[in-house]
């Protein structure tokens, strides 16, 4: 019988992605009332290089599973974490819901006729029985999961909800062949995103970002003057990058940029996606400005004012002047 | 050549709204369906392609109820050469895992040489039934496309994924392929008035899942990945909520804006 945790480790130009640290922390919490041991798959050209990285609290063994890219291609990935699933026969699979992962979970999922869920923030284990919660519909409701008849399961957890696993662990560290596998895709090289044109969202610490309620181009101006008025850096949300709006270095989100250093977030007419929130939701304050009350973002914002950005912005630019 | 589109009809859930008496789900009377709008992108990549290319068909597929026809004639009407609809009771409860089965069985029997889906619903955000269907087809695949190079007939393609931070990868890959379209790929073009009429007019073919040769097992609730127990309402957050005209908000706005970064 399917027992113990199978962690799939991330890494990316020869690092561990933090979210590997999470997802080692998801399993930790759970490990007891999950049963048998967690083992950590670091599935890359040199794992041994990494195991260091993953001999977290918790860990019980590290697998070394070497394969023949240097970075994520789905058919290896998949090859070599079906072959530590084939030896270790866990119960539960912890993925990261990350770029990469959305390249290979459900693979991997079908490949190990396991049940799967996606984007999971929550897991509770109840009896033996794992049950997960995800959002649905914008984050306008949780759904919790369940996995009838199923002994394997596969997560996928959504980055930043898990606490990192910390503190050094004495985990044994095994090396696995991995099967002779084509690879059907091949990595050419990676680009960084252009430069920043001095726009620096990460620096920042007081952020005026601007969303879908902006409406149209001609309108973001006035946005812009109202955040250099203010001394904000101007920030957005997807739509507006991906319209050519604004530059895509002001785009605050998962696949933009995380307000790192900043301690004040005013957002107008952003809903509240939940790749924006993982940008921007630990600011210790978030005013939001959105005319719908129930806009996600006012669940993680301090301050909240439903209302009309425009008329809100216009009297605004009276107190900095 | 031939590109097969798979969609879904999204979503989107009102303002307020109740759950459906079982628990298990929104209510469909607070609901507003609508092209998932990532699909807007994938329809849009195949569409592009088939206008600086010759003898290119593009196929739109979705697995859905009645309701899921109007996603289907957005395709058509936007250019789109047939369009095909599964359905079965049976599937009421399917999750992607089923839906990728379904989808991978039309791709079977309608043999496209490129599957362009979107990364993920705007309603219930799996990002998994395409990387699913390519794998029940043995295909290859690569996930949250943003750019792609591809001649028909081809032997392979070139794409760039949008990685995080705005960080890209330019990857080669095998085709045929599944690929799924991220966001930002391309600006998608509305449905001209001309062509939503005819496009009201354009057969939509119907099909079981059955007739595509899947029995209940494969496709019924015991085939899912995973089971919604129960749907709930999120805690609301705490926030202070500043009533009061405009100009009394901006003025709060302002005094916690001064206080925050002194001045």
């Amino acid at each position: 019988m399917a027992q113990g945790i199978l962690v799939i480790a991330e890494q990316r130009r020869g690092v561990l992605s933090p979210v590997t640290q999470e997802l080692i922390g998801a399993a930790r919490a759970i490990k007891n009332d999950v049963g048998g041991a967690v083992s950590v798959a670091i599935i890359a050209r040199d794992p041994a290089s990494l195991a260091e990285g993953a001999r977290l609290d918790g860990v019980d063994e590290v697998l070394l599973l070497p394969v023949t890219a240097d970075e994520f291609q789905p058919d290896l990935h998949v090859a070599a974490a079906m072959q530590a699933v084939s030896e270790r026969d866990p119960s539960l699979i912890l993925a990261p819901h990350s770029v990469d992962g959305w390249g290979y979970a459900a693979a991997l999922a079908v490949q190990a006729d396991a049940g799967f869920a996606t984007d999971v923030f929550a897991i509770q284990v109840d009896a033996g029985e794992v049950t997960a919660v995800r959002g649905a519909y914008g984050e306008r409701a949780h759904a919790l999961l369940e996995f009838p008849g199923r002994d394997r399961v596969l997560l996928a957890l959504r980055p930043s909800a898990f606490p990192a696993a910390e503190g050094a662990a004495d985990s044994t560290v095994t090396e696995l062949s991995v099967p002779e596998t084509a690879a059907r895709s091949r990595h050419l090289e990676f680009i960084d995103p252009p430069s920043e044109g001095g726009v620096d969202i990460p620096g920042a610490e007081f952020i005026l970002s601007i969303g879908r309620g902006v409406g149209e181009e001609d309108n973001v101006e006035e946005f812009a003057e109202l955040a250099e008025q203010m001394q904000a850096v101007l920030g957005c949300s997807r739509p507006i990058a991906d319209a050519g709006w604004l530059p895509k270095a002001r785009q605050v989100g998962y696949s933009g940029k995380t307000a790192s250093s900043c301690k004040l977030y005013l957002a107008l007419g952003i809903s509240g996606s939940v790749q924006h929130l993982a940008g921007m939701k630990h600011v210790e304050n978030i005013i939001a400005v959105n005319s719908d009350a129930n806009a996600g973002i006012f669940n993680v914002a301090r301050y909240g004012v439903v209302g009309d950005m425009f008329e809100v912005s216009k009297e605004l630019r009276q107190h900095f002047e | 050549m031939k590109i097969l589109v798979p969609v879904k009809q999204a979503a989107l859930v009102e303002d307020d709204f109740e759950l459906r008496d079982d628990g298990r789900d929104v209510d469909p009377d607070f609901v507003d369906l609508q092209l998932n709008e990532w699909d807007d992108y994938s329809l849009e990549t195949a569409l592009q392609l088939k206008e600086s290319h010759d003898g290119i068909e593009v196929v739109a597929v979705t697995v859905g109820d009645d309701d899921a026809e109007d996603a289907l004639r957005t395709c058509l009407a936007k250019g789109a050469d047939r369009a095909i609809r599964v359905w079965d009771d049976e599937l009421g409860d399917a999750d992607p895992v089923v839906i990728a089965r379904v989808l991978a069985a039309v791709a079977q029997r309608e043999t496209p040489d490129l599957v362009l889906a979107g990364t993920q619903s705007s309603d219930l955000g799996f990002s998994a039934t395409g990387v699913a269907m390519a794998t029940f087809m043995g295909w290859p695949h690569a996930a949250v496309v943003v750019a792609l190079d591809y001649s028909p007939g081809a032997a392979t393609a070139t794409v760039e994924r949008e990685l995080e931070g705005g960080l890209r990868q330019r990857l080669e890959i095998d085709c045929p392929a599944v690929l799924t379209i991220q966001l930002g790929i391309n600006t998608p073009r509305y449905a001209s008035l001309r062509g939503i009429k005819q496009a009201r007019s354009l057969p939509v073919e119907e099909l079981t899942p059955e007739d595509l040769g899947l029995e209940a097992q494969d496709v019924g609730e015991q085939a899912c990945g995973a089971r919604v127990r129960k749907m709930y309402l999120p805690e609301k957050g705490q926030a202070e909520m500043i009533e009061g005209t405009p100009a009394q908000q901006a003025e709060r706005i302002a005094a916690i804006v001064k206080e925050v970064m002194g001045g």
